[in-house]
């Protein structure tokens, strides 16, 4: 019998390898020095501001205002009166194009709304570029439509809008975030009062620009910056209908008893803690490229983030061993340049949280692996991490950490797989990798969470339902079922 | 001579089985000693609750709505003794209907509340109703027996398992339905009945971290302090209506799953 010649391994990439530097331009963002609030269409100056900077280089972008309780009121009674004077009332066809305007603005403006994003935020440009602006405008798109169809959506139970919705979106996708919040709330003929989180409120700024070109009439949409406390006046206000926030479980939790008593309407799109499962019949080399996406994907700064990866053991060393091969070959640095994998922590706070918890996960007794990267020296960076024999009780395995830090556990069976996956209060979202049909239907139907990625990871689409089991939150983004939080029933 | 009857112990209803109050204790209520639980009575039927579950949740739709049929049937059979107990033979007829109605949605939920997602991309993709998963239910005092049985049909036909708290006033009728339960194949466990004092019993529930969503539908002016301890563990707090039927009842206790799967060669 003739011998087979083992197959070559592929020849490594030379370490001393050097990408010349491909930055996108800035110059198609014009900044304004300062900011004020955005409320009835005319722009608020505030009592009180702040500086927001960008996170890879500590620079200071502009002022911004730091909305106060006064300012929420005044943004709340704008919202009121445009809900009373005309655009809960007009035909929806009506407000579809608004819609549609805001959609085809947002792809015109595609490319300043991207460097902005990655200038203020810290993601690579690639992302920005590639999916957090395509989506956005796909949400106005898709909800656009929906607008003049409510009825279609839920026959037989006269559906109208709520009212006054208040949002808070979180850093991580600002813009997106914006969209996905918006978009249902002024297809049902909702007015709104958006809060950006407090690091990242540039794109929302120049969004009121988009606004302005749309023609939407002054009040409907209303956004005013500022930190947590910001937030909690908007929460706390009497005038607001309906409170939709994403951001974390503890805030929610919060957020969730505050309301409690009002009669105000809630929905909640908080943390999680995703096992992303890999079986030893797995396509491995796919199930790489969809670990690594499925962690460092936005520094990980993603709710939805496969944070624990379950190994089976069958398949632990090949599985850990390319994986770390692969780690080598991502790029850390300037969000702007098109070559970058793996951009900013996002701020000082969340690089502090990153740190403790991986300083937690050595002390308590799991192998670190860090792929060697120059990190630059202003800024937040935090190398991409591995860690291996981590016990289902560390820190690390139990708690968000919301950066780019992977958990490696192992599994032998799919029950075993099942029930280390469903052990923890989060429920977002879970993967699972196999070349086997029944087994990935199988998996899916065990696993308590709201989303299911299987033989992928981390994908999003307008038409796609998203939202959490048990301590994730409640409510759905997305589709059909992301009309129903910003509607009324006549039943 | 005439025959002395043999009267009925009230008990409560966990896990399948009729135990005393662990407390010993008892109130009257209907002109009976009716058990009244405790923090350990219902910490155990959540726990009888939770293992029940996922067995009832991986039944086939068909036969939910099946053994549904059957707590029908066995209510119907017991007629002249439940119009006893609550308001007479109207109400115990509307609540055998609005079973009848709820078993029928256990294998038309998906279809109608689900389905499948145009994305923009070689995807499959798909939502799907779950159930909750333990949820508790506070039943109204009035009516005893069809306010209960509202309340309880919309998380049952779901696959969710329940642990309900009766009408305090008039507790007998849930005792009575716990006993038509019992003889209807619906796995020990799926629904548990305390019966007892709810300003006592509700925060337990509304506080309990293996609870996943709770209808405060008996509430009264506990409401607002039982939100907030539901808060504790994300709670889904629904304000249910002691009269109804709709498919949106029940779909306040599913969840929605989404499954993507790449489409190629």
């Amino acid at each position: 019998m003739t011998e087979i010649q083992p197959k070559q391994d592929r020849a490594p990439v030379p370490k001393d390898w050097t990408y010349a530097p491909a930055p996108e331009s800035r110059d198609v963002v014009k900044l304004r020095d300062r900011y004020g609030l955005f409320v009835g269409g005319e722009w608020l100056e505030p009592k009180e501001s702040y500086e927001t900077i960008s996170p890879a280089s500590e620079e200071v972008l502009a002022t911004v205002g730091q909305g106060s309780a006064e300012d929420v009121d005044h943004a709340v009674a704008a919202a009121r009166a445009a809900f009373a004077n005309g655009w809960s009332s007009l035909p929806g066809s009506e407000r579809a194009k608004y819609l549609f305007r805001i959609a085809r603005i947002l792809q015109e403006r595609a490319r300043e709304f991207a460097v902005l994003e990655s200038l203020n935020g810290g993601k690579p440009i690639k992302e920005s570029r590639d999916v957090d602006l395509p989506l956005a405008a796909a949400h106005f798109f898709y909800y656009a439509g929906w607008a003049d169809k409510l009825e279609y959506a839920f026959p037989n139970r006269k559906p109208g809008p709520v009212g006054v919705a208040g949002q808070i979106i979180p850093w991580n996708f600002p813009l997106l975030m914006l969209a996905w919040k918006l978009a249902p709330a002024l297809a049902c003929g909702n007015t709104v009062v958006l809060k950006p989180a407090e690091t990242t409120p540039l794109t929302a700024l120049l969004f009121c620009d988009v606004l302005r070109q749309a023609e939407l009439p002054p009040g409907v949409v209303n956004i005013v910056t500022g930190d947590g406390r910001t937030g909690a006046a908007l929460v706390e206000h009497p005038g607001v209908d309906k409170i939709a926030f994403t951001g974390s479980t503890e805030v929610g939790k919060a957020i969730q008893r505050q309301l409690a008593g009002t009669g105000k309407r809630l929905t909640l799109e908080l943390g999680g803690k995703a096992a992303n499962i890999v079986f030893d019949d797995c396509a491995l080399d796919q199930a790489v490229e969809g670990i690594v996406n499925g962690i460092y994907f936005n520094q990980g700064h993603v709710c939805c983030a496969g944070s624990r990866l379950f190994a089976q053991e069958s398949i632990y060393e090949p599985l850990v061993e390319k994986l770390k091969k692969r780690l080598e070959t991502l790029r850390v640095g300037d969000p702007l340049d098109k070559n970058t994998d793996v951009g900013a922590i996002n701020s000082k706070l969340q690089l502090d949280r990153i740190k403790e918890l991986v300083a937690a996960g050595e002390a308590e007794g799991a192998d670190i692996y860090q792929p060697p990267c120059h990190l630059p020296e202003r800024g937040y960076w935090f190398a991409p991490t591995v860690f291996t024999n981590v016990a289902q009780s560390y820190r690390i395995a139990q708690e968000e950490i919301f950066g780019p830090v992977l958990s490696v556990l192992t599994f032998r069976t799919p029950e075993e797989a099942v029930e280390k996956a469903n052990n923890t209060p989060y429920g977002l979202s879970a993967g699972v990798w196999t070349e086997k049909g029944s087994r990935i239907l199988w998996m899916a139907q065990r696993l308590r969470a709201g989303v299911v990625w299987a033989n992928t990871f981390n994908r999003f689409d307008p038409t796609s339902p998203f939202g959490g089991y048990k301590e994730s939150g409640f409510g759905r983004e997305g589709g059909l079922h992301g009309l129903e939080p910003y509607l009324r029933f006549e039943e | 001579m005439s025959r002395l009857p043999v009267k009925k112990t009230y008990k409560l209803f966990i896990g399948g089985a009729f135990p005393r109050s662990e407390s010993g204790r008892t109130y009257e209520a209907d002109g009976q000693n009716v058990a009244h639980a405790s923090r350990k009575d219902v910490r155990d039927a959540v726990k009888a609750a939770r293992a029940a579950q996922p067995g009832w949740a991986s039944a086939t739709a068909y036969n939910r709505g099946q053994v549904l049929y059957r707590l029908a049937e066995m209510v119907e059979a017991r007629l002249s003794e439940f119009a006893d107990l609550c308001t007479g033979r109207d109400e115990v007829e509307r609540t055998i209907d609005r079973i009848v109605w709820y078993a029928g949605w256990a294998d038309k939920l998906p279809q109608v509340l689900g389905g499948s997602n145009p994305v923009a991309g070689p995807y499959f993709n798909f939502t799907i109703p779950e159930p909750t998963g333990v949820v508790a239910v506070l039943a109204p005092d009035e009516p005893p027996l069809l306010g209960l049985v509202t309340r309880l049909m919309p998380p049952l036909v779901g696959g969710s398992a329940v642990v309900a708290v009766a009408s305090e006033t008039h507790p007998i009728a849930a005792v009575e339905l716990a006993e038509a339960i019992a003889t209807s194949d619906l796995p020990g466990g799926v629904v548990n009945l305390l019966t007892g004092f709810r300003a006592e019993l509700a925060p337990i529930l509304a506080s309990h971290m293996d609870v996943n969503a709770i209808d405060l539908c008996g509430a009264d002016g506990q409401a607002a302090e039982l939100e907030r301890l539901s808060a504790e563990n994300v709670k889904r707090v629904v304000h249910g209506r002691a009269d109804t039927q709709s498919p949106w009842e029940i779909s306040s206790f599913l969840e929605l799953k989404t499954v993507w799967h790449p489409i190629g060669r």
